[in-house]
């Protein structure tokens, strides 16, 4: 085993990078929707995190086993009852938020049991997705690859939804990253990211 | 898996222990015998041993078969041999795997049909309770012998998931990972009212004789066979029962009378007319006393979490979604001990239908999981070739 990881995979996932830059060395970091467990094993690699995976699918957990990274088989959508409030230092989800039936409560799951948390998710307002929408029709592009009778996505938003919803759930975002194509966006965001990325906590000031 | 084997004919051993061993009751045994079988080669460095722990009626005779009767039945299977053997999830050619019969147990272990030195007559009623802490201090001692000061891992399913657990806490640096499947930090109400049940029907059976049936030349057979019939209920799920026996006659038609109308009942009997020819009613007696007991929380005010501190092991916790015996619920309480213990962890839970059985089975799943975890386990050993 080589001590350097960098799979090809891993060059693909840019949001990966930012989450690794995001992410305190020796943390303790839960990431839920962890699929493989290659984003879990990066940070173990690279910022010597104490993490752990949760996942639903049968092909995850063995893919984490086979990377060698703590995993725990459990469905997000039920809550994560299994861990305590305050116990990570870091929750992450990775381009599953859209997934995900009960949005809400997970986000406020993840400050529960984190005391930050990073998000990642395809950007609705793209322009590329407003161009399909505005033709008629329900996008299909690099970011959002499904079409809509076959997608497990189920609630599309935009960076600024995003804004909106931390707003009003007295959410701090401490860092946003938006990118299109590996390559960060600075200028229009919302209209020429394709992907967003935010660590945000709880608003202590109430 | 055409290309897993077995590990063919094997041979039990017994190792003698002369010094005496003393027991969570605070009774002790002054000697005793192991019956033990171990498959594949210890290492050079020591450091690929496997010890695999038996559950309610199983033994030391994990894999392989007897060629003729020295330990048993010629032709018999070890009870395990779907999972240990060459190219099995527990691969033989890469780890040194010992399986043994615990103390009190009816295989060539001491137990209670084995002659008391002190009155050369059959222990009987006069052996003492064991534990689960107490099997895993005498599986250690076979440890020692074998020259094992480590073990890559312990494994086990239901009680001997137990025993596996117990070997992390216990004894923390001589066991670096714990495989527990289908296991329970402790028993519920409902999982020792079941034992009793089945300890009940034993020792009201005429022939018990106060577990003292040896000098009367009998067994309690229809104890036995009840004990067996209700175990057997447990370990299935209701839909596997269901799927398996329906409601199938035996004749196509009621009989109306009491005889055996309905195939589950058949089934049931057959099953248990086995069990009593060959397993020791003492001896269940003292396994489903172990279960009752078994619960590591107990040392700790019931803080499981606070039970784990000691253990440095890493672990492979699997359950099974139609368990209704040992549930995943269970499962998770250890799972979640482990993370507040920010142990490494990776659980599973199996969609599999067979119920509490489903340990002993090949599923695919479950099977290609043990088997990752053990190649990162020997990737990690210091002499796995690269």
């Amino acid at each position: 085993m080589s001590a350097a990881f960098s799979p090809p995979q891993l060059e693909a996932r840019s949001d990966f990078r930012a989450i690794a830059r995001w992410v305190r060395s020796g943390a303790s970091v839960l990431d839920l929707g962890c699929g493989d467990g290659l984003l879990l094993r990066h940070l173990i690699e690279t910022k010597q995190v104490r993490g752990y995976g949760v996942e639903i699918a049968d092909a995850g957990i063995l893919a984490c086993v086979k990377n060698g990274v703590n995993v725990i088989q459990s469905d997000l959508e039920r809550g994560l009852a299994g861990f305590d409030a305050a116990s990570f230092d870091c929750v992450i989800l990775s381009q599953t938020l859209q997934a995900v039936r009960h949005t809400e409560e997970i986000v406020l799951e993840m400050l529960r049991v984190g005391r930050e948390a990073i998000v990642t998710f395809p950007n609705f307002g793209h322009w590329q997705q407003r161009l399909q929408v505005a033709a008629g029709r329900m996008p299909v592009s690099k970011a959002l690859p499904y079409q809509w009778y076959d997608t497990p996505n189920v609630h599309l938003f935009t960076i600024r939804d995003f804004e909106n919803f931390c707003h009003g759930h007295a959410i701090r975002v401490l860092e946003r990253l938006v990118l299109h194509e590996g390559r960060r966006v600075r200028f229009l965001p919302n209209l020429r990211g394709s992907l967003a990325v935010f660590r945000f906590e709880k608003w202590a000031g109430g | 898996m055409s290309e897993a084997d077995s590990v063919g004919a094997v041979e039990p051993q017994t190792m003698h222990f002369a010094q005496a061993l003393r027991l969570a009751s605070g009774a002790s045994i002054r000697a005793y015998d192991l019956a033990y079988e171990t498959y594949g080669q210890l290492d050079a460095a020591r450091s690929n041993a496997v010890l695999v722990c038996h559950a309610l009626n199983a033994s030391h005779h994990v894999a392989g078969c007897y060629a003729a009767a020295g330990g048993g039945p010629a032709g018999s299977v070890g009870w395990w041999d779907n999972m240990v053997g060459p190219g099995k999830p527990l691969d033989t050619r890469r780890f040194f795997v010992v399986g043994v019969n615990n103390l009190g147990g009816c295989f060539g272990s001491t137990g209670p049909a084995s002659s008391d030195p002190a009155t050369g007559r059959p222990y009987g009623s006069s052996f003492p309770v064991v534990t689960v802490e107490d099997w895993v201090r005498a599986q250690a001692r076979l440890a020692d012998r074998l020259g094992i000061g480590r073990f890559a891992a312990v494994m086990g399913g239901s009680l001997g998931a137990m025993q596996a657990l117990q070997w992390a806490i216990d004894f923390p640096e001589r066991v670096a990972h714990v495989i527990a499947v289908a296991a329970a930090p402790k028993l519920s109400a409902q999982n020792i009212a079941f034992n009793e049940v089945a300890r009940q029907a034993i020792m009201t059976d005429l022939d018990f004789h106060g577990g003292d049936y040896y000098g009367h030349g009998v067994v309690p057979r229809r104890g036995l066979r009840l004990a067996r019939m209700i175990g057997h209920i447990t370990y299935l799920s209701d839909d596997a029962m269901m799927d398996k026996f329906g409601r199938s006659l035996r004749n196509g038609r009621f009989g109306f009378h009491f005889d055996v109308d309905f195939e589950i009942e058949s089934y049931l009997r057959h099953q248990g007319d086995k069990f009593a020819e060959y397993f020791d009613a003492n001896t269940y007696l003292l396994i489903t006393r172990a279960l009752d007991y078994f619960d590591p929380a107990g040392r700790t005010g019931g803080d499981l979490s606070a039970a784990f501190r000691p253990a440095l092991a890493r672990f492979l916790v699997i359950s099974f979604t139609s368990d209704w015996r040992f549930s995943p619920e269970r499962s998770r309480e250890i799972v979640k001990a482990l993370l507040d213990n920010r142990r490494d962890v990776a659980y599973a839970e199996i969609e599999a239908p067979h119920g509490h059985d489903a340990f002993l089975l090949e599923d695919p799943r479950y099977h290609a999981l043990v088997r990752a975890y053990y190649e990162r386990i020997h990737a990690g050993l210091p002499g796995a070739a690269r």
